[in-house]
Protein backbone atom coordinates (compact mmCIF):
# COMPACT_ATOMS: atom_id res chain seq x y z
CA UNK A 1 0.00 0.00 0.00
CA UNK A 2 2.76 2.50 1.20
CA UNK A 3 4.80 1.75 -1.82
CA UNK A 4 2.32 2.10 -4.02
CA UNK A 5 1.28 5.67 -2.38
CA UNK A 6 4.71 6.42 -2.99
CA UNK A 7 4.78 5.72 -6.30
CA UNK A 8 2.06 7.57 -7.05
CA UNK A 9 3.52 10.90 -5.02
CA UNK A 10 6.58 10.07 -7.15
CA UNK A 11 5.06 9.76 -10.16
CA UNK A 12 3.15 13.36 -9.49
CA UNK A 13 6.16 15.04 -8.84
CA UNK A 14 8.33 14.43 -11.72
CA UNK A 15 4.81 15.42 -13.88
CA UNK A 16 5.46 19.05 -14.09
CA UNK A 17 9.26 18.74 -15.34
CA UNK A 18 8.37 15.96 -18.02
CA UNK A 19 5.23 17.66 -19.10
CA UNK A 20 7.39 20.88 -19.53
CA UNK A 21 10.18 19.64 -21.49
CA UNK A 22 7.70 17.87 -23.36
CA UNK A 23 6.33 20.76 -24.50
CA UNK A 24 9.15 22.62 -24.84
CA UNK A 25 10.90 20.07 -27.20
CA UNK A 26 8.08 18.75 -29.59
CA UNK A 27 5.75 22.60 -29.71
CA UNK A 28 8.56 24.28 -31.37
CA UNK A 29 10.01 21.66 -33.38
CA UNK A 30 7.01 20.57 -34.81
CA UNK A 31 6.23 23.81 -35.64
CA UNK A 32 9.58 24.18 -37.52
CA UNK A 33 8.98 21.27 -39.04
CA UNK A 34 5.44 22.76 -40.73
CA UNK A 35 6.82 26.12 -41.72
CA UNK A 36 9.87 24.39 -43.36
CA UNK A 37 7.70 23.39 -46.05
CA UNK A 38 5.81 26.88 -46.61
CA UNK A 39 7.14 29.45 -48.36
CA UNK A 40 6.77 32.23 -45.57
CA UNK A 41 8.11 35.76 -45.61
CA UNK A 42 7.65 37.94 -42.81
CA UNK A 43 8.42 40.80 -45.52
CA UNK A 44 5.86 39.50 -48.23
CA UNK A 45 3.23 38.56 -45.61
CA UNK A 46 -0.07 36.55 -47.13
CA UNK A 47 1.47 34.60 -49.77
CA UNK A 48 2.30 31.50 -47.40
CA UNK A 49 1.72 28.47 -49.34
CA UNK A 50 2.64 24.47 -49.56
CA UNK A 51 6.41 24.42 -51.33
CA UNK A 52 6.96 20.74 -49.85
CA UNK A 53 10.82 19.79 -50.05
CA UNK A 54 11.87 23.28 -51.90
CA UNK A 55 13.22 24.59 -48.94
CA UNK A 56 15.47 22.21 -48.15
CA UNK A 57 16.25 21.68 -51.67
CA UNK A 58 17.25 25.54 -51.89
CA UNK A 59 18.84 25.92 -48.44
CA UNK A 60 21.12 22.50 -48.77
CA UNK A 61 22.20 23.68 -52.48
CA UNK A 62 22.51 27.58 -51.57
CA UNK A 63 26.47 27.83 -51.93
CA UNK A 64 25.71 29.99 -48.50
CA UNK A 65 25.12 26.90 -46.79
CA UNK A 66 28.77 24.93 -47.83
CA UNK A 67 30.44 27.74 -46.71
CA UNK A 68 29.22 27.86 -43.47
CA UNK A 69 28.73 24.00 -42.79
CA UNK A 70 33.08 24.21 -43.96
CA UNK A 71 33.41 27.33 -41.57
CA UNK A 72 31.27 25.37 -38.88
CA UNK A 73 33.61 22.35 -38.88
CA UNK A 74 36.87 23.86 -38.82
CA UNK A 75 35.59 26.17 -36.05
CA UNK A 76 34.42 23.15 -33.84
CA UNK A 77 37.45 21.18 -34.96
CA UNK A 78 40.09 23.66 -34.87
CA UNK A 79 38.60 24.78 -30.56
CA UNK A 80 38.74 20.63 -30.38
CA UNK A 81 41.95 20.58 -31.24
CA UNK A 82 43.44 23.72 -29.24
CA UNK A 83 41.62 22.73 -25.96
CA UNK A 84 42.34 19.10 -25.74
CA UNK A 85 46.05 19.53 -26.80
CA UNK A 86 46.72 22.44 -24.54
CA UNK A 87 44.02 21.02 -22.35
CA UNK A 88 46.30 18.10 -21.61
CA UNK A 89 49.51 19.96 -20.29
CA UNK A 90 47.62 22.08 -18.37
CA UNK A 91 45.86 19.74 -16.38
CA UNK A 92 49.07 17.54 -16.01
CA UNK A 93 50.83 20.47 -14.96
CA UNK A 94 48.07 21.63 -12.19
CA UNK A 95 47.77 17.75 -11.16
CA UNK A 96 52.15 18.37 -10.26
CA UNK A 97 52.64 20.00 -6.66
CA UNK A 98 52.53 23.33 -7.44
CA UNK A 99 53.13 26.33 -4.86
CA UNK A 100 49.40 27.89 -4.92
CA UNK A 101 47.78 25.96 -6.82
CA UNK A 102 44.53 27.34 -5.87
CA UNK A 103 45.31 30.60 -7.40
CA UNK A 104 46.52 29.20 -10.23
CA UNK A 105 43.36 27.31 -10.95
CA UNK A 106 41.36 29.75 -10.61
CA UNK A 107 43.21 31.88 -13.03
CA UNK A 108 42.89 29.26 -15.45
CA UNK A 109 39.15 28.79 -15.10
CA UNK A 110 38.77 32.38 -15.23
CA UNK A 111 37.47 32.56 -18.75
CA UNK A 112 34.98 30.56 -18.45
CA UNK A 113 32.66 32.65 -16.99
CA UNK A 114 33.07 35.40 -18.97
CA UNK A 115 29.98 36.28 -21.13
CA UNK A 116 30.43 35.50 -24.56
CA UNK A 117 29.64 38.92 -25.67
CA UNK A 118 32.60 40.33 -23.45
CA UNK A 119 35.08 37.96 -24.28
CA UNK A 120 34.78 38.78 -27.97
CA UNK A 121 34.83 42.35 -27.58
CA UNK A 122 37.89 42.34 -25.29
CA UNK A 123 39.54 40.41 -27.67
CA UNK A 124 38.64 41.96 -30.73
CA UNK A 125 39.62 45.39 -29.44
CA UNK A 126 42.09 45.44 -26.75
CA UNK A 127 43.90 42.64 -28.27
CA UNK A 128 43.30 42.35 -31.91
CA UNK A 129 43.09 45.71 -33.10
CA UNK A 130 45.27 45.59 -35.81
CA UNK A 131 47.18 48.95 -34.60
CA UNK A 132 46.60 49.95 -30.98
CA UNK A 133 45.74 45.85 -29.99
CA UNK A 134 48.26 44.20 -27.83
CA UNK A 135 49.63 41.67 -30.28
CA UNK A 136 50.24 44.32 -32.84
CA UNK A 137 52.58 45.83 -30.44
CA UNK A 138 53.76 42.18 -29.49
CA UNK A 139 54.25 41.60 -33.30
CA UNK A 140 56.06 45.15 -34.04
CA UNK A 141 58.38 44.25 -30.73
CA UNK A 142 59.70 41.28 -32.30
CA UNK A 143 60.27 42.45 -35.82
CA UNK A 144 57.21 41.06 -37.95
CA UNK A 145 54.20 42.99 -39.44
CA UNK A 146 51.12 42.95 -37.34
CA UNK A 147 48.22 40.84 -38.86
CA UNK A 148 45.06 42.08 -39.20
CA UNK A 149 43.26 39.67 -37.45
CA UNK A 150 39.53 40.46 -38.69
CA UNK A 151 40.23 41.26 -41.91
CA UNK A 152 43.29 38.45 -42.76
CA UNK A 153 42.26 35.73 -41.16
CA UNK A 154 39.01 36.06 -39.72
CA UNK A 155 37.59 32.55 -39.33
CA UNK A 156 40.94 31.64 -37.37
CA UNK A 157 40.62 34.97 -34.66
CA UNK A 158 37.15 33.68 -33.73
CA UNK A 159 38.40 30.32 -33.42
CA UNK A 160 41.36 31.60 -30.59
CA UNK A 161 38.58 33.44 -29.12
CA UNK A 162 36.62 30.55 -28.92
CA UNK A 163 39.29 28.23 -27.60
CA UNK A 164 40.15 30.69 -24.93
CA UNK A 165 36.70 30.26 -23.17
CA UNK A 166 36.62 26.73 -23.33
CA UNK A 167 40.17 25.55 -22.70
CA UNK A 168 38.87 26.19 -18.95
CA UNK A 169 36.54 23.73 -19.23
CA UNK A 170 38.61 21.22 -20.72
CA UNK A 171 41.61 21.33 -18.51
CA UNK A 172 39.10 21.18 -15.73
CA UNK A 173 37.58 18.02 -16.75
CA UNK A 174 40.67 16.29 -17.50
CA UNK A 175 42.18 17.51 -14.01
CA UNK A 176 39.24 15.83 -12.54
CA UNK A 177 39.93 13.04 -14.44
CA UNK A 178 43.63 12.80 -13.21
CA UNK A 179 43.14 13.80 -10.14
CA UNK A 180 40.89 10.23 -9.93
CA UNK A 181 43.91 8.12 -11.61
CA UNK A 182 45.28 5.80 -8.94
CA UNK A 183 48.33 7.26 -7.23
CA UNK A 184 49.59 3.75 -6.46
CA UNK A 185 49.58 2.87 -10.29
CA UNK A 186 51.83 5.26 -11.29
CA UNK A 187 54.01 4.91 -8.12
CA UNK A 188 54.10 1.17 -8.83
CA UNK A 189 55.04 1.85 -12.80
CA UNK A 190 57.69 4.86 -11.53
CA UNK A 191 59.04 2.17 -9.20
CA UNK A 192 59.51 -0.26 -11.90
CA UNK A 193 61.78 1.70 -13.80
CA UNK A 194 58.97 3.38 -16.19
CA UNK A 195 60.08 6.97 -17.39
CA UNK A 196 57.53 9.88 -16.99
CA UNK A 197 57.03 9.62 -20.89
CA UNK A 198 55.85 5.94 -21.01
CA UNK A 199 53.69 6.44 -17.69
CA UNK A 200 51.91 8.92 -19.52
CA UNK A 201 51.63 7.06 -22.54
CA UNK A 202 50.58 3.80 -21.11
CA UNK A 203 48.92 5.00 -17.78
CA UNK A 204 47.58 8.26 -17.39
CA UNK A 205 46.85 8.76 -21.08
CA UNK A 206 44.44 5.60 -21.40
CA UNK A 207 43.27 7.02 -18.56
CA UNK A 208 42.26 9.94 -19.83
CA UNK A 209 40.54 8.55 -23.20
CA UNK A 210 37.21 8.94 -21.57
CA UNK A 211 36.90 12.37 -20.31
CA UNK A 212 38.43 13.48 -23.62
CA UNK A 213 35.87 11.79 -25.32
CA UNK A 214 33.39 13.46 -22.97
CA UNK A 215 34.54 17.22 -23.78
CA UNK A 216 34.61 16.63 -27.47
CA UNK A 217 31.12 15.53 -27.24
CA UNK A 218 29.99 18.16 -24.87
CA UNK A 219 32.04 21.41 -26.38
CA UNK A 220 30.75 20.10 -29.80
CA UNK A 221 27.18 20.40 -28.81
CA UNK A 222 27.84 23.85 -27.56
CA UNK A 223 30.30 24.82 -30.48
CA UNK A 224 27.82 23.80 -33.01
CA UNK A 225 25.77 26.81 -32.17
CA UNK A 226 28.77 29.36 -31.68
CA UNK A 227 26.57 32.82 -32.13
CA UNK A 228 27.27 35.88 -29.76
CA UNK A 229 31.25 35.63 -30.76
CA UNK A 230 30.44 36.40 -34.53
CA UNK A 231 27.45 38.45 -33.92
CA UNK A 232 29.49 41.18 -32.29
CA UNK A 233 32.72 40.85 -34.00
CA UNK A 234 31.93 39.94 -37.77
CA UNK A 235 28.78 39.74 -38.24
CA UNK A 236 29.10 36.81 -40.21
CA UNK A 237 31.73 38.45 -42.71
CA UNK A 238 34.06 39.56 -44.29
CA UNK A 239 31.51 38.22 -47.16
CA UNK A 240 30.67 34.94 -46.14
CA UNK A 241 34.16 33.93 -43.72
CA UNK A 242 32.79 33.54 -40.59
CA UNK A 243 29.61 32.63 -40.60
CA UNK A 244 28.31 29.67 -39.04
CA UNK A 245 25.09 27.80 -39.53
CA UNK A 246 23.94 28.85 -36.16
CA UNK A 247 24.69 32.75 -37.99
CA UNK A 248 23.51 31.84 -41.27
CA UNK A 249 19.92 30.33 -40.14
CA UNK A 250 19.96 33.68 -37.54
CA UNK A 251 20.08 35.90 -40.67
CA UNK A 252 17.45 34.23 -42.79
CA UNK A 253 14.91 34.01 -40.09
CA UNK A 254 15.77 37.78 -38.52
CA UNK A 255 17.74 39.72 -41.12
CA UNK A 256 16.17 38.56 -44.43
CA UNK A 257 12.83 37.04 -42.55
CA UNK A 258 12.31 34.19 -44.91
CA UNK A 259 11.14 32.04 -42.08
CA UNK A 260 10.34 28.88 -44.50
CA UNK A 261 14.00 29.37 -45.70
CA UNK A 262 15.37 28.99 -41.73
CA UNK A 263 13.08 27.00 -40.90
CA UNK A 264 14.43 24.24 -43.28
CA UNK A 265 18.06 24.93 -42.02
CA UNK A 266 16.91 24.71 -38.47
CA UNK A 267 16.11 21.13 -39.22
CA UNK A 268 19.31 20.70 -40.67
CA UNK A 269 20.91 22.02 -37.73
CA UNK A 270 19.13 19.58 -35.09
CA UNK A 271 20.26 16.53 -37.36
CA UNK A 272 23.42 17.31 -37.04
CA UNK A 273 23.19 18.32 -33.66
CA UNK A 274 21.69 15.31 -33.14
CA UNK A 275 24.09 12.95 -34.49
CA UNK A 276 26.51 14.16 -32.09
CA UNK A 277 23.67 13.79 -29.04
CA UNK A 278 23.60 9.91 -29.80
CA UNK A 279 26.87 9.26 -28.85
CA UNK A 280 26.86 11.40 -25.82
CA UNK A 281 23.50 9.99 -24.67
CA UNK A 282 24.72 6.74 -24.88
CA UNK A 283 28.53 7.55 -23.19
CA UNK A 284 26.22 9.17 -20.17
CA UNK A 285 24.45 6.36 -20.04
CA UNK A 286 26.61 3.43 -20.15
CA UNK A 287 28.30 5.49 -16.86
CA UNK A 288 24.26 5.87 -15.25
CA UNK A 289 24.84 1.91 -14.47
CA UNK A 290 27.91 2.03 -13.41
CA UNK B 1 68.85 13.48 -3.72
CA UNK B 2 65.36 12.13 -3.90
CA UNK B 3 64.47 15.46 -1.97
CA UNK B 4 66.66 17.91 -3.80
CA UNK B 5 64.93 16.39 -7.43
CA UNK B 6 61.51 16.86 -5.71
CA UNK B 7 62.28 20.42 -4.49
CA UNK B 8 63.48 21.20 -8.12
CA UNK B 9 60.58 19.13 -9.86
CA UNK B 10 58.05 21.82 -7.43
CA UNK B 11 59.96 24.82 -8.19
CA UNK B 12 59.44 24.41 -12.25
CA UNK B 13 55.98 22.92 -11.61
CA UNK B 14 55.44 26.45 -10.17
CA UNK B 15 57.17 27.94 -12.32
CA UNK B 16 55.13 26.88 -15.62
CA UNK B 17 52.16 26.51 -13.85
CA UNK B 18 52.06 30.16 -13.14
CA UNK B 19 53.26 31.03 -16.31
CA UNK B 20 50.18 29.44 -18.02
CA UNK B 21 47.83 30.41 -15.20
CA UNK B 22 48.96 33.89 -16.07
CA UNK B 23 48.74 33.99 -19.65
CA UNK B 24 45.53 32.37 -19.73
CA UNK B 25 43.79 35.15 -17.23
CA UNK B 26 45.58 37.94 -18.91
CA UNK B 27 43.01 39.11 -21.53
CA UNK B 28 40.38 39.21 -18.23
CA UNK B 29 43.62 41.43 -16.52
CA UNK B 30 44.36 43.73 -19.18
CA UNK B 31 40.66 44.22 -19.59
CA UNK B 32 40.75 45.35 -15.52
CA UNK B 33 43.79 47.18 -16.22
CA UNK B 34 42.61 49.89 -19.33
CA UNK B 35 39.11 49.83 -17.09
CA UNK B 36 41.31 52.40 -15.04
CA UNK B 37 43.24 54.14 -17.97
CA UNK B 38 41.66 56.95 -19.96
CA UNK B 39 40.48 56.53 -23.29
CA UNK B 40 43.64 58.18 -24.98
CA UNK B 41 45.96 55.70 -22.48
CA UNK B 42 44.24 52.99 -23.46
CA UNK B 43 44.76 53.74 -26.96
CA UNK B 44 48.53 53.98 -26.60
CA UNK B 45 51.21 52.50 -28.18
CA UNK B 46 53.98 51.34 -26.58
CA UNK B 47 50.77 50.26 -24.13
CA UNK B 48 51.52 51.14 -20.51
CA UNK B 49 50.97 48.16 -18.12
CA UNK B 50 50.95 49.48 -14.67
CA UNK B 51 52.25 52.99 -14.78
CA UNK B 52 49.30 55.26 -16.54
CA UNK B 53 47.22 57.94 -14.88
CA UNK B 54 44.59 55.66 -12.75
CA UNK B 55 41.28 56.62 -12.71
CA UNK B 56 37.52 55.71 -11.87
CA UNK B 57 36.19 58.30 -14.90
CA UNK B 58 35.02 55.33 -16.28
CA UNK B 59 32.94 53.62 -14.15
CA UNK B 60 31.21 56.51 -13.02
CA UNK B 61 30.35 57.00 -16.78
CA UNK B 62 29.04 53.91 -17.15
CA UNK B 63 27.33 54.20 -13.65
CA UNK B 64 25.95 57.75 -15.40
CA UNK B 65 24.62 56.00 -18.08
CA UNK B 66 21.81 55.20 -15.97
CA UNK B 67 21.18 52.09 -18.42
CA UNK B 68 23.85 50.09 -16.84
CA UNK B 69 21.82 49.46 -13.61
CA UNK B 70 18.94 49.16 -15.65
CA UNK B 71 21.07 45.95 -17.36
CA UNK B 72 22.23 44.64 -14.59
CA UNK B 73 19.25 44.50 -12.67
CA UNK B 74 17.43 42.65 -15.89
CA UNK B 75 20.37 40.56 -15.42
CA UNK B 76 19.84 39.88 -11.75
CA UNK B 77 16.19 39.10 -12.48
CA UNK B 78 16.48 37.09 -15.22
CA UNK B 79 19.15 35.30 -14.11
CA UNK B 80 17.81 34.63 -10.56
CA UNK B 81 14.13 34.08 -11.17
CA UNK B 82 15.17 31.43 -13.95
CA UNK B 83 17.04 29.64 -11.56
CA UNK B 84 14.42 29.93 -8.78
CA UNK B 85 11.65 28.28 -11.41
CA UNK B 86 13.93 25.89 -12.45
CA UNK B 87 14.38 24.70 -9.08
CA UNK B 88 11.25 24.81 -7.82
CA UNK B 89 10.08 22.37 -11.29
CA UNK B 90 13.25 20.11 -10.82
CA UNK B 91 13.96 19.45 -7.25
CA UNK B 92 10.31 17.13 -6.87
CA UNK B 93 10.96 15.61 -10.01
CA UNK B 94 15.01 14.82 -9.11
CA UNK B 95 14.26 13.94 -5.31
CA UNK B 96 11.20 11.59 -7.21
CA UNK B 97 13.88 10.12 -9.58
CA UNK B 98 16.69 9.69 -7.14
CA UNK B 99 14.06 8.41 -4.30
CA UNK B 100 11.87 6.42 -5.73
CA UNK B 101 13.67 5.10 -9.36
CA UNK B 102 11.25 3.04 -11.12
CA UNK B 103 12.52 1.28 -14.65
CA UNK B 104 11.88 4.05 -17.13
CA UNK B 105 13.87 6.74 -14.51
CA UNK B 106 17.08 6.20 -16.55
CA UNK B 107 15.06 6.65 -20.17
CA UNK B 108 13.31 9.89 -18.74
CA UNK B 109 16.66 10.77 -17.46
CA UNK B 110 18.76 10.56 -20.51
CA UNK B 111 15.33 11.97 -22.98
CA UNK B 112 15.71 15.11 -20.61
CA UNK B 113 19.56 15.36 -21.22
CA UNK B 114 18.34 14.79 -24.81
CA UNK B 115 16.34 18.25 -25.01
CA UNK B 116 19.44 20.21 -24.17
CA UNK B 117 21.18 18.87 -27.33
CA UNK B 118 18.71 20.65 -29.37
CA UNK B 119 20.15 23.69 -30.84
CA UNK B 120 18.29 26.77 -29.61
CA UNK B 121 18.73 27.96 -33.46
CA UNK B 122 16.65 24.67 -34.53
CA UNK B 123 13.94 26.53 -32.79
CA UNK B 124 14.38 30.08 -32.95
CA UNK B 125 12.01 30.91 -36.22
CA UNK B 126 9.04 29.39 -33.41
CA UNK B 127 9.79 30.94 -30.46
CA UNK B 128 10.49 34.26 -32.28
CA UNK B 129 6.87 34.04 -33.79
CA UNK B 130 5.43 32.39 -30.70
CA UNK B 131 6.80 36.15 -28.76
CA UNK B 132 5.76 38.15 -31.32
CA UNK B 133 2.51 37.52 -31.68
CA UNK B 134 2.16 36.99 -27.44
CA UNK B 135 3.67 40.16 -27.30
CA UNK B 136 7.07 38.37 -25.19
CA UNK B 137 9.90 40.32 -27.08
CA UNK B 138 11.94 42.51 -24.91
CA UNK B 139 9.95 41.08 -21.89
CA UNK B 140 11.79 40.27 -18.67
CA UNK B 141 9.12 37.40 -18.26
CA UNK B 142 9.84 35.90 -21.71
CA UNK B 143 13.40 35.63 -21.15
CA UNK B 144 12.86 34.09 -17.89
CA UNK B 145 10.83 31.21 -19.32
CA UNK B 146 12.95 30.41 -21.91
CA UNK B 147 16.18 30.17 -19.86
CA UNK B 148 14.28 28.49 -17.48
CA UNK B 149 13.55 25.61 -19.56
CA UNK B 150 16.92 25.50 -21.71
CA UNK B 151 18.61 24.96 -18.14
CA UNK B 152 15.82 22.64 -16.77
CA UNK B 153 17.39 19.46 -17.93
CA UNK B 154 20.63 20.56 -16.48
CA UNK B 155 19.05 21.55 -12.94
CA UNK B 156 17.64 18.11 -12.86
CA UNK B 157 20.43 16.30 -13.62
CA UNK B 158 22.88 17.71 -11.04
CA UNK B 159 20.14 17.58 -8.25
CA UNK B 160 19.80 13.96 -8.96
CA UNK B 161 23.31 13.14 -9.23
CA UNK B 162 23.44 15.14 -5.09
CA UNK B 163 20.40 13.24 -4.08
CA UNK B 164 21.55 10.32 -5.58
CA UNK B 165 24.16 10.42 -3.48
CA UNK B 166 22.10 10.62 0.07
CA UNK B 167 22.52 7.73 1.71
CA UNK B 168 19.29 5.13 1.44
CA UNK B 169 19.82 3.73 5.04
CA UNK B 170 19.40 6.92 6.74
CA UNK B 171 15.91 7.19 5.01
CA UNK B 172 14.86 4.08 6.34
CA UNK B 173 15.75 4.72 9.57
CA UNK B 174 14.34 7.84 9.68
CA UNK B 175 10.94 5.63 8.09
CA UNK B 176 11.10 2.96 10.85
CA UNK B 177 11.25 5.71 13.79
CA UNK B 178 7.62 6.35 12.38
CA UNK B 179 8.51 10.22 10.50
CA UNK B 180 5.86 10.74 7.78
CA UNK B 181 7.25 11.83 4.59
CA UNK B 182 6.59 15.38 5.18
CA UNK B 183 8.51 15.11 8.31
CA UNK B 184 11.29 12.75 6.24
CA UNK B 185 11.73 16.20 3.73
CA UNK B 186 11.81 18.50 6.29
CA UNK B 187 13.93 17.25 9.01
CA UNK B 188 16.22 14.43 7.38
CA UNK B 189 16.44 15.39 3.18
CA UNK B 190 16.85 19.11 3.42
CA UNK B 191 19.92 19.34 6.06
CA UNK B 192 21.65 16.83 3.34
CA UNK B 193 20.36 18.35 0.68
CA UNK B 194 21.64 21.98 0.81
CA UNK B 195 24.79 21.78 -0.54
CA UNK B 196 23.72 20.09 -3.39
CA UNK B 197 20.85 22.62 -4.37
CA UNK B 198 23.29 25.77 -3.22
CA UNK B 199 25.81 24.36 -5.83
CA UNK B 200 23.40 23.66 -8.34
CA UNK B 201 21.76 27.36 -8.33
CA UNK B 202 24.95 28.60 -7.88
CA UNK B 203 26.12 26.99 -11.53
CA UNK B 204 22.71 27.71 -13.37
CA UNK B 205 22.46 31.32 -11.98
CA UNK B 206 26.37 31.71 -13.79
CA UNK B 207 24.99 29.91 -16.91
CA UNK B 208 21.64 32.28 -17.06
CA UNK B 209 23.84 35.26 -16.41
CA UNK B 210 25.73 34.42 -19.34
CA UNK B 211 23.36 33.53 -22.01
CA UNK B 212 24.04 35.03 -25.28
CA UNK B 213 21.71 33.21 -27.72
CA UNK B 214 18.07 34.07 -26.33
CA UNK B 215 18.77 36.99 -24.81
CA UNK B 216 20.60 38.86 -27.88
CA UNK B 217 17.45 37.37 -30.12
CA UNK B 218 14.81 38.03 -28.00
CA UNK B 219 15.81 41.11 -26.63
CA UNK B 220 16.69 44.61 -27.82
CA UNK B 221 16.21 47.78 -25.02
CA UNK B 222 13.89 46.93 -22.40
CA UNK B 223 14.39 43.97 -20.99
CA UNK B 224 18.05 43.55 -22.41
CA UNK B 225 20.48 41.98 -19.54
CA UNK B 226 24.15 43.09 -19.81
CA UNK B 227 25.00 40.21 -22.52
CA UNK B 228 22.94 42.62 -24.66
CA UNK B 229 23.58 46.08 -23.11
CA UNK B 230 27.92 44.96 -23.75
CA UNK B 231 26.95 43.68 -27.42
CA UNK B 232 26.18 47.71 -28.28
CA UNK B 233 29.32 48.66 -27.38
CA UNK B 234 30.25 46.35 -31.01
CA UNK B 235 29.28 49.79 -32.91
CA UNK B 236 32.48 51.25 -34.60
CA UNK B 237 31.24 54.70 -33.51
CA UNK B 238 30.46 54.21 -30.00
CA UNK B 239 33.67 52.07 -29.39
CA UNK B 240 35.39 53.48 -26.03
CA UNK B 241 38.22 50.81 -24.99
CA UNK B 242 38.08 51.97 -21.42
CA UNK B 243 34.79 52.46 -21.14
CA UNK B 244 33.91 49.19 -22.73
CA UNK B 245 36.45 47.47 -20.27
CA UNK B 246 35.15 49.00 -17.22
CA UNK B 247 31.49 48.11 -18.28
CA UNK B 248 32.63 44.32 -18.95
CA UNK B 249 34.02 44.15 -15.89
CA UNK B 250 30.99 45.22 -14.24
CA UNK B 251 28.92 42.67 -16.19
CA UNK B 252 31.53 39.64 -15.18
CA UNK B 253 32.78 40.51 -11.64
CA UNK B 254 30.06 38.98 -9.91
CA UNK B 255 29.86 35.77 -11.97
CA UNK B 256 33.62 35.60 -11.69
CA UNK B 257 33.30 35.89 -7.86
CA UNK B 258 30.16 33.55 -7.90
CA UNK B 259 32.14 30.70 -10.70
CA UNK B 260 35.66 30.70 -8.65
CA UNK B 261 33.29 29.04 -5.48
CA UNK B 262 31.28 26.49 -7.83
CA UNK B 263 34.56 25.36 -9.70
CA UNK B 264 34.24 21.83 -8.69
CA UNK B 265 30.28 21.76 -9.20
CA UNK B 266 30.88 22.93 -12.41
CA UNK B 267 32.41 19.41 -13.84
CA UNK B 268 29.52 17.91 -12.32
CA UNK B 269 27.06 19.74 -13.74
CA UNK B 270 28.24 20.38 -17.42
CA UNK B 271 29.44 16.34 -18.09
CA UNK B 272 25.69 15.38 -16.50
CA UNK B 273 28.02 13.12 -13.81
CA UNK B 274 29.78 11.33 -16.98
CA UNK B 275 32.98 12.59 -15.41
CA UNK B 276 32.91 12.92 -11.36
Amino acid sequence: MATQQTQLLARSLLAPAVVLLFIWMIVPLAMTVYFSTLHYNLLDPGTESFVGFENFRYFLTDPAFLASLRNTLVLVGSVLGITILLGVPVALLLDQPVVGLNIVRLMVIAPFFVMPTVSALIWKNLLMHPVSGLFAWLFRLVGLEPIDWFNDAPLFAIILIVSWQWLPFATLILLTALQSLDEEQKEAAEMDGARAWSTFIYITLPHLARPITVVILIETIFLLTVFAEIFVTTGGGPGLQTTNIAFLIYSQALVQYDIGNASAGGLVAVVIANIVAFFLVRIVGRNLEA
Amino acid sequence: MARMVTIRRVVVSTAAAWLFGFLIFFPILWMILTSFKTELDAFATPPSFLFFHWTTENYATVQERSDYIHHAINSILIAGLSTLIAMLIAVPAAWSMAFAPTKRTKDILLWMLSTKMMPPVGVLVPIYLIYRDFGLLDSRAGLIFILCLGNLPIVVWMLFTYFKEIPKDILEAARMDGATIGRELIYVLTPMAIPGLASTMLLNFILAWNEAFWTLNLSTLEAAPLTVFIASYSSPEGLFWAKLSAASTLAIAPVLVLGWFSQRQLVRGLTFGAVK
